[in-house]
């Protein structure tokens, strides 16, 4: 219970925090956000009146320039958590909805590319680790080194290339084709997945190979443990001791991994959105730093960190399913 | 492991304080050790003891060789023995030349600025040349006649520069932090680790790009630094737990009970410990510098002043529809085939060093030979 209060006091203080740094650049930034909407305003609708000019710019804008810091910093802060994240002059729209619309896109990018990425390496980290020192070991610990050292754009703009446009197996951008109706129909589903896939697999391609290696020296490090040996002796079905034995044991370690890359892909997604027109988080955030769109930009900003942070959290809660010791509270230390 | 142990009695010393527990300690040194060499006659009396602990301090230089030939030598001897280390070393070193070949070439600093051995890209050549063409432009030319291979060289400075920044940056900080938050523990170590955790969980890059977009830097050491902004958090969490196990070890008991200062026992028995870890760390966190710096360049990020970086020109390729047109693919494909080398020699020197952290290598010394291929990858090194 302790843990839990430690754990989800952490992850508000993180989330305070990048608020307040949120709220330190936007104040830190030459420019005022409000002329910019003032001018937009004037060339759309010159006949406004000031005072409803002003009010506009009121409601527009999360905390105003004119008050004390202290003042701003609060006005700021309830508004954020009121999940008022400001106007986007590019959008000319609430910043919140907006990214509303388009934050379980990269999730979807994040989440699959993360399962896959794991699932994979795991795989063939166990494997490799049980035909350790063969030719299917020593090739694909080469294998898995090149592709680690290629970054996850340049495997987007490769296969991009490749599978997208000289063999044109995959769809090379977007989120889904025009002509299927977004909706909870098998159609749609495949047409998603179809167009998340070279994304995906540019995660993927380039993430495996560090957690297959990773996997292959704890599950060799596991396998000379005295239980192992033990396990054998009592007659317990191989099958069983690869699965409870040597498996959970050397996935543990790789918690942290799994945490790193949580945050990791998160920022990665942004970059390959750009790279795959995909209108998620990276996409809006890449439009507003082009079209200088402070609060659009904060605010997409501030939900991939917060998403990012209940992740995190999600999976610490889970972690205890996975290694019991948790609970007791003081091992939870990874050395 | 430590450097400041002068006599083989250090271990014993810890009573020694006052005449009477300088007594005490010594009578139980006597006891305990009765078998060994012959200076009993000056340990029966404690201030003997200490008179000798005098004559027998180390001089710095002394000191410093010690510690070269136990962190950098000795663990050098060992991963050199890996194939991957060789390679890795050897490509990284020709980026190295590379660079300098470079910065000989553009410098104007006395001597060196008559000195030019590659001239910058000009645009002077044939127009979108393909590689392996024309020998005078080995690499081929963009759309405006540049020369690529002299343009691929003219970045590496700027891009070393923004690595070296950097790496050196974020583990300086990392190690600072995590030392301190480690061998200190209370209030200290509960705030430094609350800011590190907090700035573990905020996404990188989405920071980096805000940071960047806001301060809109062009010092490649300013970009190089943004760049691991808030990376060294976890980097400091991790030798943070490595000082926890650390600081139990007796001889730093013995240390902190002799009353050296907290700064003394951090560098003098606590880094040597973790110099390697440190090390490996450098490299993953030049790769990430790597990684983002290209990225935000090819995306344009950052604001371009010169062609010539990797990223720019994967960004100029890719402008220019190279992912379609097969005539100008080079212009995408050569700069990054630089990435990818720098990034490969890197990941490659980081995975041979990686066996300097298991313990059982290591005690095996530097002249033993490795028998079994048990503990060829321990860590990933987290270099995802």
């Amino acid at each position: 219970m302790n843990w839990w209060l430690k754990r989800t006091g952490q992850a508000l203080f993180t989330i305070w925090a990048v608020i307040t740094i949120s709220f330190a650049l936007i104040r830190g930034l030459p420019g005022d956000p409000g002329s910019r909407i003032r001018e937009q305003a004037q060339r759309h609708n010159p006949s406004m009146s000031q005072s409803a000019l002003e009010r506009m710019i009121e409601a527009r804008i999360p905390a105003s320039y004119d008050d004390p810091i202290h003042v701003a910093y609060w006005e700021y802060l309830t508004s954020v958590a009121q999940g008022d994240l400001g106007y986007s002059t590019f959008r000319q729209a609430e910043v919140a909805p907006e990214i509303a619309a388009v934050l379980p896109w990269t999730i979807l990018i994040m989440s699959l590319s993360m399962a896959l990425m794991f699932s994979l390496g795991l795989a063939l980290g166990a494997l490799m680790a049980y035909k350790e020192g063969s030719r299917f070991d020593t090739a694909l610990t080469g294998v898995s080194i090149f592709f680690n050292s290629i970054p996850y754009y340049v495997a987007a703009v490769l296969l991009i290339a490749v599978l997208g446009y000289r063999l044109s197996v995959f769809p090379a951008r977007g989120t889904h084709s025009d002509a299927t109706d977004p909706g909870l129909s098998l159609h749609f589903v495949f047409d998603v997945l179809y167009h998340a896939t070279l994304p995906t697999l540019s995660f993927v391609v380039t993430g495996f190979g560090i957690i297959a290696l990773t996997m292959r020296g704890n599950s060799i490090q596991t396998l000379g443990e005295e239980y192992i040996r033990v396990a054998r002796l009592r007659g317990i079905p191989d099958r069983r001791i690869a699965l409870r034995y040597v498996g959970r044991n050397a996935i543990l370690p790789m918690w942290t991994t799994l945490l790193i890359s949580i945050g990791f892909m998160f920022g990665g997604a942004i970059i390959l959105e750009e790279i795959f027109q995909y209108r998620g988080m990276g996409w809006l955030m890449f439009r507003s730093i082009e079209h200088n769109d402070i609060y659009l930009m904060m605010g997409t900003f501030l939900i991939v960190t917060i998403a990012v942070v209940i992740s995190l959290w999600i999976a610490d809660a889970t972690y205890g399913w996975l290694d019991p010791r948790i609970k007791s509270g003081d091992d939870s230390e990874s050395y | 492991m430590t450097v400041n142990r002068t006599d083989e009695s250090a271990d014993d010393r810890t009573g020694s304080g006052d005449d009477g527990s300088r007594f005490d300690g010594s009578a139980l040194y006597g006891t305990e050790t009765s078998e060994s060499d012959a200076t009993d006659e000056y340990r029966a009396d404690g201030g003997q003891m200490f008179a000798e602990s005098e004559f027998t301090e180390v001089t710095t230089s002394q000191r410093l060789s010690e510690v070269f030939t136990q962190s950098i030598y000795e663990p050098f001897v060992v991963a050199w023995e890996d194939w991957r280390t060789k390679v890795g070393l050897t490509i990284i070193s020709l980026y190295l030349v590379i660079g300098t070949i470079a910065w000989v070439s553009t410098s104007e600093f006395l001597v060196l600025d008559r000195i030019t051995i590659i001239e910058p890209a000009r645009g002077d050549g044939p127009i979108r040349l393909a590689p392996f063409q024309d020998w005078s432009y080995p690499l081929g030319t963009d759309m405006i006649g540049r020369d690529l291979l002299a343009a691929m060289i003219h970045a590496t400075p700027r891009m070393l520069q923004m690595i070296l920044a950097g790496a050196v940056f974020a583990t300086a900080l990392a190690t600072v932090v995590g030392t301190l938050a480690g061998y200190k523990g209370g209030l200290t170590e509960r705030s430094l680790m609350t800011i590190s955790d907090v700035l573990m969980t905020i996404p990188g890059l989405p920071l980096v790009i805000v940071l960047i977009v806001l301060i809109d830097p062009s010092s490649p050491y300013l970009i190089g630094i943004i760049i691991v902004v808030n990376a060294w958090a976890g980097l400091a969490r991790t030798i943070h737990s490595q000082v926890l196990t650390i600081r139990e070890h007796s001889y730093v008991e013995a240390s902190r009970t002799m009353g050296v200062g907290t700064p003394t026992i951090i560098r003098k028995d606590v880094l040597p410990n973790l110099m390697p870890y440190i090390l490996i760390n450098f490299t993953s966190m030049a790769r990430r510098v790597i990684y983002d710096s290209v990225a935000l360049y090819f995306l344009g990020v950052i604001s371009v002043q010169t062609i010539e970086n990797w990223g720019v020109m994967m960004n100029i390729g890719y402008e220019n529809n190279a992912l379609v047109i097969p005539e100008v693919s080079h212009l995408l494909f050569v700069p990054m085939i630089f990435v990818v080398g720098l990034s490969f020699g890197l990941i490659l020197f980081s995975q041979g060093t990686d066996r300097l952290f298991n313990p059982r290598v290591r005690a095996r010394g530097s002249n033993s030979k490795k028998t079994d291929d048990d503990e060829e990858i321990t860590t990933g090194g987290g270099a995802l």
